[in-house]
């Protein structure tokens, strides 16, 4: 059982996933440095797999009793085309570091998740999604190219309908079981500043959120935090896009703030949790209210506290995130809110966003039209374990999906029932590498 | 102190976790490099990367630091490139492995050779070059490990001895030229040198030791421990009587 490891196995705890749950131990770490003198993939004994920042919060980045492949040594950029905003960089570089230089030269990410502290690979190998989803789609959509190194050696060009266009759909949300990414290329956007413009807009339900989303559907961003512990879903609605001004100097120096320890397991209960969103709904007085902002607490409001994952204790937490389709959505969501309010299942931060019909380039990719509903649920053993099968059996059963980085939890008919393409993508694991999510997953049900 | 400018570099080891990271602010600035290396695909891979940040020139020059024929055409290669040399970066080096320079007298002068003769070699004409020119900035890393001989590295801290020793008198000899000498003490830090060994807590990252270097080369400073609270553990470290010294074991 994975629970039963040592609390001071600093192994398992380096390498560990950001929910910090399930702990698993690989048997070894091998740390890459350069591109071009990797180890020989098919010589290790035990399944592979590249870790990359451990971002993900599940089991998705784990291998237990397995080899993983640290990439954060790969972390250099090979070209950046600052007219074309074309961008080729080693897999292991965060999106932090691509930021750093792409603002600055007025580009910016095409897509980002809620946090820049993922590598360029863990954005590709989870076709991560954000605010800009409704109308930009997936991370995935705007690679443009990637290198594929396979365990029997083989380092392939893939590229979206034209080489290995099967290889790069597989290897698009991936989750790094098709191989190591080495380097990848993506096409950023242009920015006029490092501002964000933005509109939060209250609303008291459900059903006001969706009118909120479908009246901002051209808005680049969209995005909205709900009260988990309100019956109703009151919540903020924010919409935002690139304001004008100016671009910022190159940045040399890094300030960090970090959790430095972990907080006592009980800190965060329904109480301080309830406090905590009363206030934030509180906190504007408006009902609308319009700001400008540096894209930094727009996009990654959690970065600023490093290790935030620690102010859940020593025994973590688990992320949900799930989307239902928009027929029956807004009654599908408002199940899932009330399972969780009547566990009394404390959450900081619940988002909710509609995913637009972009199609998804992956075979696994999790975006699809509907609502999605992310959240996250400290740990406090089996009765939220049974909780988040709750919830995962009502958003299935709706015909949804669960969004394999940020699980921990699904069951293999689950994954097969909402990845109805996953025996494709099967056939283009590589025969070396696997991953705890895979093997879970893909486990033979009694 | 005035700020140094730092526009165009020679940096012999940039393939050198340390030597590319600090490269990587000056990049930014759209700075000119002449980078040294022994693998030219390793070379090639960071020449690119600071290329992608902004450096103005970054022109790769394949050289083991030991191969002393060739430091004429490296210099000559640096001038042609560059037209001057703001500063040089000295960081090639290797972390012996103790107990084989132990038993072996070759695994000895290997270490010897290339962490402290070759330096010291290299730095005999740039300190020409630079105090003709007048002006620049000559930074090496040399480690904490000279400042104290530690039985768990000896050799090693021998070899860093010998450079901090050396750069002390250069800086003497260079400052009534306006030439800038800057001793860079890392600690243990977590790069592909040290990746065999286990990571403790003293291991800094190389961006934090990037930083401090990067402040120091500009500020003009002559030492800098990077992490900072290197030089109390130093200063305590290497007053220790020998005879406490050697109870303790260090």
């Amino acid at each position: 059982m994975p629970d039963m490891l040592s609390k001071t196995d600093t192994f398992s705890t380096r390498y560990a996933s950001w929910g910090r749950y399930p702990l698993a131990r690989p048997a070894a770490v091998e740390r890459l440095a350069w591109r071009q003198a990797l180890p020989d993939l098919g010589a290790f004994e035990r399944p592979v797999l590249a870790y990359g920042q451990g971002r993900s919060y599940g089991d998705a980045c784990l291998n237990n009793g397995g080899v993983l492949l640290d990439t954060d040594g790969l972390d250099r950029l090979i070209a950046f085309d600052r007219t074309t905003g074309r961008v080729r960089a080693e897999a292991g570089v965060t999106l932090a570091k691509l930021l750093d230089v792409l603002v600055p030269a007025g580009w910016f990410l095409p897509v980002t998740p809620g946090t820049k502290f993922v590598s360029l690979g863990g954005a590709i190998a989870n076709d991560v999604h954000g605010k800009n989803h409704h109308v930009a789609g997936t991370f995935g959509r705007f690679v443009t190219a990637m290198e594929l190194v396979r365990s029997d050696g083989q380092r392939l060009v893939l590229a979206p309908e034209r080489e290995h266009a099967d290889l790069f759909r597989a290897t698009i949300g991936g989750l790094g079981l098709t191989g190591l990414l080495a380097w990848a290329e993506f096409q950023a956007i242009p920015i006029p500043s490092d501002q964000i413009a933005v509109t939060r807009t209250r609303f008291r339900s459900l059903p006001e959120f969706l009118t909120l989303a479908e009246a901002a559907a051209d808005a680049p961003y969209t995005v909205a935090w709900i009260d988990a512990l309100s019956p109703a879903g009151r919540g903020l609605f924010m919409q935002g896009h690139h304001a004008p001004g100016s671009l910022p100097a190159p940045s040399r120096f890094k300030q960090k703030l970090a959790a430095p320890f972990d907080a006592p397991s009980g800190t965060l209960n329904a109480l301080t949790v309830r406090a905590f969103n009363a206030v934030y709904y509180r906190a504007q007085r408006r009902d609308v209210a319009r700001s400008r902002t540096h894209y930094e607490p727009f996009f990654y409001p959690l970065d600023a506290v490093g290790d935030w994952n620690r102010i859940y204790g020593r025994r973590g937490f688990l992320q949900y995130q799930c989307v239902v389709p928009f027929a029956d959505g807004v009654a599908v969501t408002a199940a899932l809110l009330a399972a969780i309010s009547a566990a009394g299942a404390a959450s900081f931060l619940a988002v909710l966003k509609t995913f637009g019909d972009v199609p998804s380039p992956g075979l696994l990719s999790f975006p699809r039209p509907g609502i999605t509903l992310a959240l996250d649920l400290p740990h406090r053993g089996p009765e939220t374990l049974a909780l988040v099968r709750r919830l995962n059996a009502i958003a299935i059963e709706a015909g949804g999906a669960l969004y394999p980085a940020k699980d921990a939890v699904m069951s293999p008919a689950q994954f097969r029932a909402s990845y109805p393409d996953w025996e494709a993508f099967a056939a283009h694991v590589d025969p070396r590498f696997s991953s705890s999510f895979w093997r879970r997953v893909t486990a033979a049900e009694r | 102190m005035p700020r140094l400018t730092v526009r165009r570099l020679l940096v012999v080891g940039a393939t050198s976790r340390i030597a590319h990271e600090t490269c990587r602010r000056f990049a930014a600035e759209g700075a000119s490099f002449v980078l040294t290396g022994r693998d030219v695909a390793k070379l090639d891979a960071v020449a690119g990367d600071l290329r992608a940040r902004g450096a103005a020139l970054a022109a790769p020059f394949v050289l083991d630091a030991t191969d002393y024929a060739r430091y004429p055409s490296l210099l000559d290669a640096a001038v042609s490139h560059l037209g001057r040399i703001d500063a040089v970066l000295v960081a090639h080096g290797l972390l012996p492995d103790q107990a084989e320079a132990e038993r072996s007298v070759e695994a000895m002068r290997e270490a010897f050779e290339v962490n402290a003769t070759s330096v010291l070699a290299l730095l005999t004409p740039l300190a020409t070059y630079f105090e003709g020119e007048r002006r620049g900035l000559i930074a090496v890393l040399s480690s904490v490990a000279g400042d104290r001989g530690r039985r768990e590295n000896y050799v090693y801290g021998a070899a860093k001895a010998a450079v901090t020793r050396f750069l002390e008198g250069l800086r003497v000899r260079l400052a009534p030229a306006g030439v800038t000498v800057l001793t860079v003490k890392p600690g243990p830090v977590k790069t592909p040198m040290t990746a065999h060994l286990e990571q403790g807590v003293l291991f800094a990252e190389p961006e934090d030791v990037a930083d401090r270097i990067y402040a120091a080369m500009t500020r003009g400073r002559d030492i800098v421990h990077t992490p900072s609270w290197w030089r109390p553990i130093m200063s305590v470290l290497s007053h220790l009587p020998e005879r406490v010294h050697k109870r303790l074991g260090l």
